[in-house]
């Protein structure tokens, strides 16, 4: 791909986008300048805060009331667009540019059946008529790979499943063959295995369609996957552009090197070494400073970084934004640091101790019943959320539990913590039997007992003050007096890296990962023996991802605790983990040790969730496993494995007839299987992406 | 679908049900002998007995509850204590000029309000939503007894184009009292406006910033068409359930409107019925009221679902 070569499809020139906030104007995107060619897919990287979703709506021109372009142009196929107005603008959109939203469950009209939903699109712009559109649907949604496309268009969104919702709108931007396509992070919502599909299904129709496009996504490893070329944006500033090999091989940016840095990668787990987090924060849009924007977070900052930093081009097609750009190209500067990791003291505690021990735990909920059943007298449908789990855990131990949605992982974390009631199977913290419900169980089992939330925002009391939040806990759990609590909420917050300042301010003043950590600070508060950590850093950005997982690392050192640490994501949870379960649909297909998990024999729906992963690695070969279906309805009974149905290494009927067997290898590694393991073993090549310095 | 409705004309019965049991319960503690009211107080013990061997109260309470129901959903009603005329045909129509009120008053509430709604909504924040608020919001505090007469001293008095006075007679046609119809449905309008418009405003205020209208416009859909057919139909859900509760206050709460104009409609009647102590009309209305409110509640809920396909397919 030569950029430049052929004439652009879209010229963005020094594109500065500005937010009204009262009485003056903010910048969010200043001095940007992209261009596109047909056939090609830029993508545009960049953390919360960055500016790329900013940038993305400006070069479409739908901004917001309080938002405007304050300079540059956009050129869409030679046509200035910075010039039009709302209705002209309207003969562009759907035409000319696609848009693929994030999140299709709401990007849909609920009322409107979905098939519709495309069809007026292509009647208003191709002026078909009504049976030529429908006729035309159905192609669309035969393009997608959607099959039975007539009960689907005449679905409505809440009938379909995510996937299958953001496969209509994949067909619904490329209806009229536009000529750019734009991605807004359309597989941030997804499942793992489901991102995948649609990857693969975007990677295809952009090479058939040949179309250019812009894909924004916070994930490199995406980027990676998709893109020919990256931009990276950091506080509505273009600070790289490369060709994606290119960047990932030799990023010429300390911010593009510390994104890199702080993914854990498939393979790397806490032992092996400590994530890089990039110190500090974004500064607020009205904050920045002289020069270079990134330099005070920046490791290799120096006097000059405080001067304005121009866009230098090292190389055809390369663009990058630091002054130290010769000597990260020579590596006579290194931006990238592997820091030590720190040494778990292995042989401290005794093998006996037991933090946590699961028995055969159920969770099965009742379907309602209509009246026609319940006068059938046919047997209650359940939904088996959780169906016979046993887990052991030991002190000090993380145990990752891994899942895609359905697989009942936090079905199973609110049974443990009592929010939840178990319909069967026994618990015990510390040997002492654990009641099922929460109000049965003494202060002495909250108080070991703690959770931590993936929603940042709902877990802290918008009106209480992070210091009262951190008193409570303390107060009502450890039992210390209010004068001396302060004392304790101070150390509380140092330990979590916030300032005791922290304390008087509320919920709705801190970032996400701030209050992330206040979550943390207050779940050790009680200095409990488990902490359950259900997907705590899934919707944090990258950086603070990072930062957060050292974090709970380092207090679980220092405190002793077991973690429970559960998580769709493998690669972050095969970084944190000593242990690590593979769930799916209420039951546990894999237990292995973390640095066996990615070495083969894996269960095959393992096997499935490695190959899905994006990984943030261009060169990276990966073994494209693609799972067909979708999960099997949770009412139905089940026999045998419950894999089975998608199973890419289904042996036939003794899978749908007959329960596997637990098989265990050498290294204490268990599959729940029919396959013996070493047939496994022989057949899987690795079946995930083996970066590309560490082959060979 | 069907399940849905089946159920919820299950509740309905059910409702009716124990409201009657409530409103026949309520009759037996109140004070005072009904033989005594009827014939007044200077007749003898035996004309009394009489009178209660007629009226069905000498036998156990539940049989006097079933017969007052079965008689109830036979249609017959008795007799009215105070107008000595059978109270069937009576109540039914008044319920008939409550309807037609009720009717009017929507068809012109309706359109005008959605359509006020959804300019407010559409240009939040600017001159014309603040007028539409304010205008609201001034009128709403008008009490009808102020609006009515006003209405009839421009149009009755000054313009001469409507009559004053709207006591349209027990056998007259829908068309011969429609002119008698107008002013007392614009003062109910004008409580309706209301509501309906800010209701409305609040539901597109609320639709406009999802993301699927972000997905229309994208698509190039011109602006009216995305209004229109993507918004307004999610807009309007909660606007539809409540004008069709409504319907359920407009049939038997009118009493200072009926005054106003002299409408012979069900509010002035339980008034009549109330300050005359005359039970088994009191009854009557009182049964009436309620089946209106329950119908219109199963209205507005099977409205609901047939608007909002989630409700519609589980």
């Amino acid at each position: 791909m030569h950029p430049g070569s052929e004439i652009p499809i879209l010229n963005v020139e020094n594109l500065t986008v500005a937010y009204q906030h009262g009485e003056t104007w903010q910048n969010a995107v200043r001095d940007v300048s992209l261009r596109i060619s047909s056939g090609e897919t830029l993508g545009l990287v960049g953390e919360s805060g960055s500016g790329k979703t900013t940038l993305l709506y400006g070069i479409m021109r739908y901004l917001p009331a309080g938002g405007r372009l304050r300079g540059g142009t956009i050129e869409l196929a030679g046509q200035d667009l910075s010039a039009l107005s709302d209705a002209e603008m309207r003969h562009v959109w759907g035409k000319q540019i696609g848009m693929v939203p994030q999140n299709p469950q709401t990007s849909l009209n609920p009322t409107i059946q979905v098939g519709e939903q495309i069809a007026e699109t292509v009647r208003h712009h191709l002026s078909l008529d009504g049976p030529a559109a429908w006729r035309r649907v159905i192609e669309l949604l035969e393009m997608v790979h959607i099959n039975d496309p007539h009960r689907v268009s005449k679905s409505y969104p809440h009938q379909i499943s995510g996937g299958m919702q953001q496969r209509i709108l994949i067909a619904m931007a490329l209806s009229t063959e536009p000529i750019l396509l734009v991605l807004d992070e359309p597989t941030t919502n997804l499942d793992v295995t489901t991102q995948a599909e649609i990857l693969d299904l975007i990677g295809e129709q952009i090479q058939v369609h040949k179309t250019a496009a812009i894909y924004v996504t916070h994930n490199l490893g995406v980027a990676a996957n998709i893109c020919d070329r990256i931009a990276v944006m950091y506080a509505g500033e273009l600070v790289e552009e490369a060709p994606t090999s290119g960047l990932f091989e030799k990023p010429l940016h300390p911010y593009t090197q510390g994104l890199l840095d702080s993914v854990p990668r498939l393979g790397e787990t806490k032992s092996s070494l400590r994530l890089r987090a990039i110190e500090g924060q974004i500064p607020p849009i009205d904050e920045h400073p002289p020069g270079c924007v990134f330099a005070p977070r920046c490791p290799i900052a120096i006097e000059i970084c405080k001067q304005h930093t121009p866009l230098y081009v090292p190389d055809t097609g390369r663009r990058t934004r630091c002054h130290r750009w010769e000597e990260l190209m020579l590596e006579e500067v290194f931006a990238r640091q592997k820091p030590a990791p720190k040494i778990q003291q292995q042989d401290e505690f005794a093998e006996e101790d037991q933090t946590l021990k699961l028995e055969n735990i159920s969770v099965h909920f009742p379907v309602k019943r209509s009246l026609r059943e319940a006068l059938s007298r046919s047997p209650t449908k359940t939904v088996k959320a959780v169906d016979g789990v046993n887990m052991q855990m030991s002190k000090r131990e993380t145990l990752g539990l891994v899942g895609e949605s359905g697989s009942g992982k936090t079905t199973l974390a609110r049974a443990v913590m009592g929010l939840v009631e178990k319909t069967g199977g026994k618990m015990e913290l510390l040997g002492i039997s654990l009641p099922s419900r929460l109000s049965e169980r003494h202060l002495d089992t909250l108080r070991s007992l703690q959770m931590v939330f993936q929603d940042s925002d709902g877990a802290l009391n918008p009106y209480l003050s992070i210091g009262e939040s951190l008193r409570r806990p303390l107060i009502s759990l450890v039992g210390i007096n209010r004068a001396q609590a302060d004392a304790e909420v101070d150390k509380l917050l140092n330990a979590v890296h916030l300032r005791s300042s922290f304390a008087q301010r509320l919920p709705g003043q801190l970032s996400g990962g701030e209050k992330q950590r206040v979550a943390i600070a207050r779940a050790f508060a009680s200095n409990p023996d488990l902490l359950i950590c259900d997907e705590p850093v899934s919707s944090l950005d990258v950086s603070v991802q990072a930062s957060i997982l050292n974090l709970l690392n380092d207090l679980q050192l220092e405190n002793h605790s077991s973690l429970l640490f559960i998580s769709h994501d493998l690669a972050v949870v095969g970084y944190l983990a000593d242990f690590i379960f593979v769930m799916y649909l209420g039951q546990i297909m894999q237990e292995a040790q973390a640095v066996d998990l990615f070495d083969s024999p894996y269960h095959p729906y393992t096997e499935a969730l490695l190959s899905a992963i994006p990984v943030a690695d261009p060169q990276a070969l990966q073994d494209f496993i693609r799972l067909e279906d979708a999960l099997p309805n949770p009412t139905d009974e089940l026999t045998g494995c419950p894999y089975h149905t998608r199973c890419q290494r289904t042996l036939g009927n003794i899978c749908e007839q007959e329960t596997p067997p637990w098989q265990e290898d050498e290294n204490g590694k268990r599959i729940y299987c029919h396959i013996p393991l070493e047939e496994l073993r022989a057949a899987q090549k690795r079946a995930f992406a083996q970066p590309r310095s560490e082959r060979e | 679908m069907t399940q849905y409705v089946l159920r919820r004309l299950g509740f309905l019965l059910l409702t009716l049900l124990f409201t009657s049991l409530i409103i026949f319960a309520v009759t037996q503690f109140l004070p005072g002998d009904p033989c005594r009211v009827i014939l007044g107080r200077e007749v003898g013990e035996a004309a009394l007995e009489d009178c209660r061997e007629d009226l069905g109260l000498n036998v156990p309470v539940p049989i006097q509850y079933l017969n007052w129901l079965t008689k109830f959903v036979s249609s017959d009603w008795g007799t009215s204590f105070s107008t000595k005329t059978a109270i069937y045909p009576l109540v039914m129509n008044r319920l008939r000029n409550s309807l037609w009120l009720a009717a009017i008053s929507l068809v012109i509430a309706v359109p005008v309000s959605i359509l006020l709604g959804v300019i407010a909504g559409l240009n939040e924040n600017k001159l014309s939503d603040t007028l539409i608020n304010v205008t609201g919001l001034s009128v709403v505090g008008l009490p009808a007894f102020v609006t009515g007469v006003v209405l009839i001293q421009i149009f009755a008095f000054n313009l001469r184009i409507l009559p004053a006075n709207s006591s349209i007679p027990p056998e007259s046609t829908f068309s011969e009292a429609l002119p008698m119809l107008i002013l007392p449905a614009l003062t109910i309008t004008l409580i309706l406006l209301a509501y309906f418009t800010r209701l409305t405003r609040a539901g597109v205020i609320e639709e406009l910033k999802k993301p699927y209208v972000r997905t229309a416009d994208l698509k190039g859909l011109p602006r009216r068409v995305v209004i229109a057919k993507h918004v307004l139909r999610n807009a309007l859900l909660p606007t539809i359930t409540v004008i069709a509760i409504s319907f359920g206050w407009l049939i038997s709460g009118l009493v200072i409107v009926e005054n106003v104009f002299n409408y012979p409609g069900l509010g002035r009647l339980m008034v009549f019925a109330i300050d005359r102590r005359d039970l088994p009309l009191m009854q009557a209305v009182t049964m009436i009221t309620v089946v209106g409110f329950a119908l219109a509640n199963l209205v507005a809920d099977l409205m609901y679902a047939a608007l909002n396909p989630r409700i519609r397919f589980k």
